[in-house]
């Protein structure tokens, strides 16, 4: 059976759409290609093209499926028609007989008998003749290439008849040495395609067949495949690496992400060297790093230290010679001179005004209309976190009063500096950074320095406890006023990305050595009861979102565990973490089933009865068991709930399963007689109230 | 300095006139420089308001581009208070354009083998004309050197047909061509009598230094707010008039067409569109004197958004109401 080739040729594709593009593309094109029964069914080749093969360059994105029929089977279907017994009447044919071999379009000689359970039918076999693949394909594949998904869409043509990443320029389609007629943005498909840009030139490559096209693309100057390029990036970064005497033991710094990026940014790869005067190593690492990875998509190099060495690597489109090397070095390193001395100019000249003398020049800076300055946040953000700080200090925290507060004063002074002007991804650091050249200590710092660490979900928390208080110090504020003006996040809308400062806020919470709760800090942030009511909805969604995204915690999991409570949120992640843990055990099911059903019956019964002792069921008795084995386990678990066991205090609790269920088995709790029912109720309501402080049983979902 | 790119890279002007030729050669209208201040060529009527609308329309212009906050008194080697930009519309694109630029740069003195070229996803949005595209940065040895846009909103309009923009940073690829570390040392000509060379520096370095120190220290804010204030205001005296001009049922209703129909087809808005190009360069320089909050700045730039897309609205319906007259009244004679 023949292969079947697919090439879409476009302008240049952006770089972060291409792997996902190149993947829905294949999946698309096999989901057709079963669907149509054009695969073949033996089972091996099957099973080879459940993943098939797809390529990718910024230029193409390209399918190669082994063993493609070039015919649909013809279908065969039983069509079932009128009863036997109206078919025929006295052994001939009636006029239903007639009208069903009319509409069959068979003799009614080829009509069959067939027995159903409802009595015997008259049948007909039909043949619906199988579809050249030719045909269809043609018909149905630029559907499936108008599907796909991009993160940004244009149009190009006059009229506006569709809208892709980029314009197309070419098509190829074959199936076997047969050109598929497809059609697609004004391109019909031919065997035709085109090589490397530069290094091939506008030469028409004709593809002979479809198992020829990633060689004869790699003739041309295109490695179509990008693991095949990937691994060509990296092996030359490390042999260029290696070359480099004047480093001891270099090494270039791995950057995932960035070998992505470079991947799809290249037909043909190759990696140059080039170099930058030792002087700029005097800037700090996260300039240079930042200029050179996000500005440039260079890789720096580092010696076996872990020391920045003075040299770069950059990925070529082209394939570099003795002769074109140094003038593509020459070029890359002037870039890079210009940027390096722009960025020391602004070292330089920033430090001409240390933070301590740009406080007042937060006056200039407004945060927000209704909220004034920078200034005046600052002012605010330091209050607040003093109060943090007394708070926690109370409890156990040793924390630095004086360090937090010189860093709260002096945290948004970086926003006037020249440096974070250029490169506002580094607000904080490189406040961080002045702190620290300007002697300020490092507690000071790098509180400044991680600020607003975690950005996203993949960023640590602050690294000092300093760091913390600063970073939920200044978010709390923000957050507060906002709500406080009205402007909360609503639906898809959150302009001031407020649902990330609570997320970070949440994760400070859970995740730091602080002992702060999340009533203390609105508390201190917070005086209107209905801003507060708003703020604690609001942090409510967020603590799930954490406990469910962040932890990867069920939804029930995560609403019995807050039902105990979403204060502290260290120890609510620490038993919502040890209910995960023990979910799925029988026991546990079986008393988290029991713990609705005494709910339920509480609820009903519509009374709270006083605490106080239990009435003395004898033992033997399903209550006086029930009441033994939970005065057994009580102490047991509230031991293990102090000392923060809540796993271990989760399985005492599910150990209760059998007095539980032979409680259920063989008492009728709403006794006919007061007295009775009021005893029994007040056993459950011991039973459910002592065991809820770890989660809410009755919220977790059970099986059956 | 020993050069990267050839024995005797173009000068600055040549590289003005390689670039002018090459798109007359391939159909460009030449257009002189706007006179009004922009801060890019995209701003120029001959692309914000010649890209809308269905008439085609291929032109090229070089764009002195003024951008006060980025004038450093002539001090810094990689920034300039105004740039040149070579601007290129080519509107509807066509299917080679891509290959078209890649021959531009063969026609300045670049040889694509001795080079790397990539084009980098780079999207172009100017939220204060309504205006976004989708394109690349041309990166050439780690440079950008172009940006290269297809045009697909404009005034908040949609495009059809769309256009192709090719902005070229002329001070850049000069750097690029004569391998310079500061831009003033570009050779902006050279005598073909005695060979004696004038730089960029030469030419254009006190303009950097005055100007830098005019929107940095001298422009006085009070009368910057009132121009800004006045420019204003005459603009939307201009577009309220033009609701009432450019009305299709009034016009058609009209007892006195051809009179009604001369006064829309001469309804300024080129001087509005001006008028709103003051405000902006105003603000520009308000912006570089410090004189604009964070907060006000986004208050103020809605002020001009309305005028620069008021002015769009405008001239989209001007020419749709005049052109479709003109075909009207063109058709009988035509028959």
């Amino acid at each position: 059976m023949p292969d079947f080739l697919l090439e879409i040729g476009l302008e240049e594709v952006p770089a972060r759409m291409i792997a996902s593009a190149q993947a829905e593309l294949l999946k698309r094109t096999l989901a057709l290609l079963a669907r149509e029964q054009l695969l073949a069914s033996d089972a091996g080749a099957a099973a080879s093209n459940t993943a098939g093969l797809s390529f990718s360059t910024p230029r193409r994105l390209a399918v190669l499926i082994r063993d493609v029929r070039t015919q649909q089977p013809d279908i065969t279907e039983q069509i079932t028609g009128p009863a036997v017994k109206i078919a025929f009447q006295d052994g001939k044919p009636t006029a239903a007989a007639e009208a069903f071999a009319r509409k069959c379009g068979l003799p009614l000689a080829d009509l069959k008998t067939i027995t159903t359970p409802r009595g015997e039918y008259l049948a007909a076999a039909t043949t619906r003749k199988g579809r050249s693949a030719a045909e269809l394909l043609a018909a149905e594949l630029p559907r499936e290439i108008a599907a796909l998904y991009w993160a940004k869409n244009m149009y190009w043509r006059p009229g506006k008849p569709e809208r892709f990443v980029r314009p197309v320029l070419w098509l190829v389609c074959l199936l076997g040495e047969e050109i598929v007629p497809v059609e697609f943005a004004g391109r019909r498909a031919g065997r035709v395609t085109y090589g490397h840009r530069v290094l091939h030139g506008p030469a028409p490559i004709p593809i002979s067949a479809p198992s020829h096209y990633p060689s004869q693309m790699e003739s041309a100057f295109v490695l179509v495949d990008v693991e095949v390029r990937r691994q060509r990036i990296r092996k030359a970064l490390d042999r260029t690496t290696r070359a480099i005497q004047t480093v001891a033991n270099p090494r270039w710094r791995e950057d995932e992400e960035l070998v992505d990026s470079v991947t799809h940014l290249c037909e043909w790869p190759d990696v140059l060297l080039g170099n930058f005067e030792p002087a700029y190593l005097a800037l700090p690492e996260e300039v240079l790093v930042t200029v050179m990875r996000d500005h440039q998509k260079y890789f720096a190099i580092e010696d076996g230290s872990g020391r920045m060495a003075a040299h770069f690597l950059t990925i070529t489109n082209i394939a570099l010679t003795a002769e074109n090397s140094s003038i593509i070095r020459q070029g890359n390193e002037r870039v890079l001179r210009a940027r390096f001395n722009d960025a020391r100019f602004f070292w330089e000249f920033d430090q001409r005004t240390p933070l301590t003398a740009r406080v007042a020049l937060l006056e200039n800076v407004t945060f927000q209309k209704d909220l004034g300055s920078y200034a005046k946040k600052s002012e605010r953000v330091r209050a607040l976190a003093a109060e943090f700080t007394a708070v926690a200090a109370e409890r156990e925290a040793a924390l630095d009063a004086e360090a937090i507060d010189q860093a709260a004063v002096l945290a948004k002074t970086d926003l006037t500096t020249e440096l974070v002007k250029e490169f506002t991804e580094l607000q904080g650091i490189i406040g961080g950074l002045y702190a620290s050249s300007q002697g300020l200590g490092s507690r000071v710092a790098d509180a400044i320095y991680d600020q607003y660490l975690p950005a996203s979900a993949g960023d640590a928390i602050p690294r000092s406890a300093e760091g913390c208080v600063l970073g939920l110090a200044d978010r709390m504020d923000t957050i507060a006023n906002m709500f406080a003006l009205g402007m909360e996040p609503s639906g898809s809308k959150d302009p001031f990305a407020l649902r990330r400062a609570g997320n970070a806020v949440v994760r400070i919470l859970a995740e730091s050595t602080l002992s702060l709760r999340l009533s203390d800090l609105l508390e201190a942030a917070v005086s209107a009861a209905d801003v507060r009511a708003r703020l604690e909805a609001f942090f409510a969604e967020r603590i799930e979102f954490y406990l469910r995204e962040g932890c990867n915690q069920a939804y029930d999991v995560v609403q019995a565990a807050m039902a105990a409570g979403a204060d502290n949120l260290r120890d609510l992640r620490a038993r919502s973490q040890a209910v995960s843990e023990v979910r799925n055990g029988a026991d546990f099911q079986a008393v988290s089933a029991a713990f609705k059903r005494m709910k339920n019956i509480l609820d009903q019964a519509g009374i709270s009865p006083p605490a106080g002792a239990t009435a003395s069921y004898a033992i033997g008795t399903p209550e006086g068991d029930l009441e033994f084995k939970y005065t057994e386990i009580k102490s047991k678990v509230d031991e293990l709930r102090r000392r923060h066991a809540y796993r271990e205090a989760l399985e005492a609790i599910a150990t209760i399963r059998p007095q539980v269920d032979a409680f259920f088995e063989k008492v009728m709790v709403m006794d006919p007689d007061p007295e009775i029912r009021f005893q029994r109720l007040r056993l459950l309501q011991f039973i459910v109230q002592s065991f809820s402080s770890i989660a809410d049983f009755s919220k977790i979902v059970t099986v059956g | 300095m020993s050069s990267a790119i050839a024995n005797k890279p173009l000068t600055f002007q040549e590289l003005l006139f390689a670039l002018q030729r090459f798109w007359s050669e391939h159909g460009c209208v030449l257009q002189q420089p706007y006179d009004v201040e922009v801060g890019a060529g995209t701003m120029s009527p001959d692309t914000f308001l010649r890209v809308l609308g269905p008439a085609p329309i291929n032109i090229a212009y070089a764009q002195p581009s003024r951008r006060p906050a980025d004038g450093r008194y002539g001090e810094n080697p990689n920034r300039l208070f105004r740039h040149t930009q070579l601007q290129v519309i080519l509107k509807p694109p066509p299917e080679n354009v891509q290959e078209l630029y890649l021959q531009s740069l063969e026609a300045i003195g670049i040889d694509l083998s001795q080079h790397d070229i990539k084009f980098e996803e780079d999207n172009w949005e100017w939220p204060v004309g309504g205006a976004w595209g989708v394109g690349w940065q041309v990166m050439l040895d780690g440079q950008e050197i172009t940006q290269f846009t297809y045009f697909q909103q404009c005034g908040g309009m949609d495009l059809d047909p769309i256009s192709g923009e090719i902005t070229y940073g002329l001070e850049r690829i000069a750097q690029f061509l004569q391998d310079l570390d500061s831009i003033y040392d570009i050779v902006w000509m050279r005598d073909p009598v005695s060979g004696g060379e004038l730089t960029y520096g030469q030419v254009r370095l006190h303009e950097e230094q005055q100007f830098s120190a005019y929107s940095f220290d001298y422009a006085d804010i009070s009368s910057l707010w009132q121009h800004l204030n006045l420019y204003e205001a005459e603009c939307k005296a201009l577009l309220e008039r033009a609701h009432t001009t450019l009305d299709e049922k009034r016009l058609a209703a009209s007892e006195n067409p051809q009179a009604d129909e001369l006064s829309a087809l001469r309804f300024p808005t080129l001087g509005a569109y001006e008028l709103a190009l003051k405000c902006s360069h105003a603000f520009n320089l308000l912006d570089a004197r410090g004189a604009i909050s964070v907060t006000e700045r986004v208050g103020v730039m809605a002020r001009i958004r309305n005028l620069i897309v008021g002015v769009a609205k405008v001239y989209a319906e001007q020419q749709r109401l005049t052109t479709a007259s003109h075909t009207a009244t063109a058709a009988p004679s035509a028959a």
